[in-house]
């Protein structure tokens, strides 16, 4: 038992049984090291599924479940309906029905979608259920039952027009909604970019054969050099000053594009305000809020704004952020954030209220 | 050249880290002795008692510095050492308005100042999906199993106490994302190289070869065709792996990274390496590896990176970083600041293989010189190369071109173009140009 710690002394013993098992391997080359699985804990972490839903846990959603769901932990920042572009690109938008008749996105080859949606590109439904399950919501990954995950994905192709409104998905219908998947057959794997094993071999791709050729020409290789493309002004201004991200000595300097930047503004240096700001990061907020910006809520300058001069405003707000809630700032709700403590949320609100500055 | 300032130019003290807008200004109207006057004024500002003295010499000789006249700080006053003060230029940065949230999102290297082929750890390039943790390694785990039970004889978990005792090697592999230069695929859209190809870093890394551990738990080479790794960040972003690169021993389970353990940031404790292959299959943070006989189509090989040709189709299961280099100096947001010797200096690298040569071109690509390839040159791995360079002051395009041991060539823009189209995404390994004008300014272009 001597190389557990003590933090790991609990879980050891839970196992001992499992661990005893894996004496049984310890004639190897590496006796004592590492221990046989026990399938409780390959259950827990095994969550994958592959296109062919091997993996796949049994389980149903409908269309509705789905919605609930939705609305209450996605749409903040997907939108209602999947196609919002304000947190991450749209996951819904630019099929259609003829589209979901022959598994190709036909803007795809014309060019003309505005953006390319998730439901556009992905061409194998396991991999929203898979990805759902184990990564979404953002900020609290892993929290979906394996029946909500199912509504969710039905929503989804429901909003896609992939499925009907009254559709329930479960694990014996879902190659169903698989074969229908607008973009099913609009992947290739003939490129020399897989370094396994070649389809022919039956791994992918053709066996690392490159597409292009350039030759090492040496001299008077062309007539004449077409420069095709220039960097575009405003794409210097928004780095920031060139000059301050190069070395002071050297054979050169960073251009000063200072005069093109927005000075920051000066912000007193205040300890407070850079550990509530760390909180603020620390605790998901700022996925959701900018200090300056909205994202999906409001920015913290517009809340500082709204409840200025207002003595109640911090136990309100407060309040507001343990329960969560909508209708202040419009139809998006912000979950209830109960992860905060008492403390936590009296110094985020204070520090969203004297300005929410960095430092 | 007399009427300039030749080397003896570079006594030009340099309190300010950059050239003035007036000297610039002074540099486009075509005032080539503005470095001269610049110095004037530098070293009388430095010396401002002793105007006369700056004739005898540099005031930075002539008056001792307080580093030469006191007493210096204790050991250990900063007892994990960080870069002096000066360099606090060089730093990772995110490109505004690339992505927008921080925790799902990606800070650059600033390759514009490196040296060499190794990256220090804190200017690795970051990249993450969904925020990243500082994990208690003892409290990490490392699972093996298979998809079904014939995969691997006994499925088991490792402690870092476990994964510590077990054999190490060390090796030196770059880490490229397959989005490098990606912004940059239909036309020039950043300043620098930064941001241009700063999701490209460069280290030695310590660990076990995956065979090693999968061989423990006894794997079914027979049946084994790829490999699942999840990390144990919110993501548990998964990717699939070639049982083949695996089998090549090169596939690293990591916990060191340039003789310390892996910063947090790039998956403390412990990380898959594989070399050759993109960022995003070298899964922070690892938690599990599942052995199987079909690839996942995980969300990473399925919406993202995966590369929209011009008939509309995605390319899965793109990975291999192909043959690539890239000039560092000078380069784009720089200023030379005069005329005559400039050292042309470059990083070239291969997912392939070894880099066999480089070739740098000062006229946009109508001719070429073999540059020279310092060492060590090793597999997939960065190589640093340079080449002497005297600037004449004319406008000049400068670019370099690299051939790995496979012998593919680093294609041109146009190459690429022609067979993948401009909304590909990743995996742009196009030559890059940078364009230096009269004044010195140089600025990122695109030839054909
Ligand atoms: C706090 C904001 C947030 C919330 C809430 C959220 N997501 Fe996401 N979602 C994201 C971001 C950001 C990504 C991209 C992650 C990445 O790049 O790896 C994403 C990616 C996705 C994707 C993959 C599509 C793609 O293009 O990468 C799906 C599907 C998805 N989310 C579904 C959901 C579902 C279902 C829920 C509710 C259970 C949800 N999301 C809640 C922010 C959020
Ligand atoms: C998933 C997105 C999301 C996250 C995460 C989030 N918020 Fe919000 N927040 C919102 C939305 C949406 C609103 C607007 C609600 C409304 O209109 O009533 C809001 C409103 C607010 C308000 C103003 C409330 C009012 O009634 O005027 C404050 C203050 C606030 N959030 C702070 C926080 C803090 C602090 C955190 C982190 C602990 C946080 N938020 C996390 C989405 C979010």
């Amino acid at each position: 038992m001597s190389r557990f710690s003590k933090t790991t002394l609990a879980a050891a013993l839970a196992i001992g049984l499992a661990g005893a098992a894996a004496g049984a391997l310890a004639d190897g080359k590496y006796s004592g090291v590492g221990r046989a699985a026990t399938p409780a804990e390959i259950r827990a972490w095994d969550i994958d599924v592959r296109p062919d839903f091997k993996g796949l846990r049994p389980g149903s959603g409908s269309v509705a479940q789905g919605e609930e769901v939705w609305e209450a932990k996605c749409a903040s920042c997907h939108g209602s309906f999947g196609e919002s572009n304000e947190v991450h690109t749209p996951l819904i938008g630019g099929t259609t029905k003829d589209d979901i008749k022959t598994g190709r996105v036909a803007s795809l080859a014309k060019g003309d979608a505005p953006q390319r949606s998730a439901i556009m590109k992905v061409a194998t439904v396991s991999t929203l259920f898979d990805y759902i399950n184990r990564a979404m919501p953002l900020t609290n990954p892993k929290s979906l039952t394996n029946d909500e995950v199912y509504g969710l994905v039905a929503y989804l192709l429901n909003q896609a027009e992939v499925l009907p409104a009254d559709f329930t998905l479960t694990d014996k219908n879902i190659a169903e909604a698989q074969a229908r998947m607008p973009n099913r057959n609009g992947m290739r794997t003939d490129h020399g970019m897989w370094p396994g094993a070649s389809a022919a071999k039956g791994g992918i791709g053709n066996g690392g054969k490159p597409d292009v050729k350039n030759t090492a020409c040496m001299s008077n290789c062309k007539t004449e050099v077409k420069i095709a493309s220039l960097l575009p002004v405003y794409a210097e201004a928004a780095h920031g000053n060139i000059a301050e991200q190069n070395r002071p000595v050297g054979p050169v300097r960073g251009k000063d594009t200072s005069g093109k930047v927005a000075a920051p503004a000066a912000a007193a240096p205040l300890s407070e305000n850079a550990a509530a700001s760390k909180l603020a990061a620390d605790n998901g907020c700022m996925a959701c809020h900018g200090t300056a910006s909205k994202i999906v809520g409001p920015g913290y300058n517009e809340v500082a704004a709204k409840y200025k001069g207002q003595a109640d405003a911090e136990s309100k707000l407060v309040a507001k952020l343990k329960a969560g809630g909508q209708g202040v700032w419009g139809a998006i709700p912000m979950p209830p954030q109960t992860q905060l403590k008492d403390e936590e949320a009296h110094r985020l609100v204070k520090w969203i209220l004297s300005g929410a500055k960095a430092q | 050249m007399a009427e300039h300032p030749t080397h003896r130019g570079r006594i030009r003290p340099a309190p300010e880290n950059f050239l003035s807008e007036a000297d610039i200004a002074a540099v486009k109207e075509g005032r080539r002795d503005f470095l001269r006057k610049a110095l004037a004024t530098a070293s009388a500002a430095v010396a401002a008692p002793g105007l006369a003295r700056a004739a005898e010499g540099d005031p930075n000789i002539l008056t001792l510095p307080p580093w030469t006249t006191s007493l210096g700080q204790a050991v250990a006053a900063r007892p994990y050492g960080l870069p002096s003060q000066y360099e606090k230029g060089l730093q990772r940065r995110e490109s505004p308005g690339l992505t927008r949230m921080p925790q799902v999102s990606v800070a650059f290297t600033p390759l514009q100042g490196l040296f060499g082929i190794i990256t220090p750890s804190g200017l690795h390039f970051e990249r993450h999906h969904q925020g990243w943790s500082d994990i208690d390694p003892s409290r990490h785990r490392l699972m093996v199993h298979g998809t079904d039970e014939g995969f691997v004889k006994q499925p088991k978990v490792y402690t870092m106490d476990d994964i510590l005792r077990l054999p190490p090697v060390s090796r030196m592999h770059f880490i490229e994302c397959g989005a490098n230069t990606g912004m940059e695929w239909g036309n020039v859209a950043v300043p620098t190289v930064q941001y241009s190809h700063g999701m490209l870093s460069c280290s030695e890394f310590t660990g076990v070869p995956l065979r090693v551990i999968l061989e423990d738990c006894g794997v079914d080479w027979k049946r084994a065709k790829y490999v699942l790794a999840e990390g144990a960040d919110g993501s548990s972003m998964t990717r699939s792996i070639p049982i083949e690169l695996v089998q090549s021993d090169e596939v690293l389970v990591a916990y060191g990274q340039n003789g310390e353990m892996l910063r947090p940031e790039n998956g403390y404790p412990l990380r898959l390496v594989v070399p050759g292959v993109q960022g995003v299959s070298w899964v922070k943070w690892l938690r599990r590896i599942e052995v199987g006989d079909k690839p996942w189509a995980t969300k990473d090989e399925a919406i993202h990176y995966i590369d929209l040709m011009p008939d509309g189709r995605h390319r899965q299961y793109t990975s291999t970083q192909e043959c690539k280099s890239v000039i560092t100096t000078p380069s784009g947001g720089q200023l030379l600041l005069d005329k005559g010797f400039y050292n042309i200096s470059g990083l070239a690298w291969s997912g392939r293989g070894k880099i066999k040569r480089v070739d740098v071109s000062t006229d946009g690509g109508i001719n070429w010189r073999p540059a020279r390839i310092e060492g060590p040159v090793l597999s997939k791995c960065l190589t640093r190369f340079n080449i002497d360079w005297v600037w004449d002051g004319k406008p000049a395009i400068l670019q370099s071109r690299a051939v790995d041991d496979t012998g593919y060539v680093q294609p041109a823009y146009g190459h690429l173009r022609a067979v993948r189209g401009t909304k590909s995404i990743y995996h742009n390994n196009a030559i890059q140009s940078w364009k230096v004008v009269e004044s010195g300014e140089v600025s990122n272009v695109q030839v054909l």
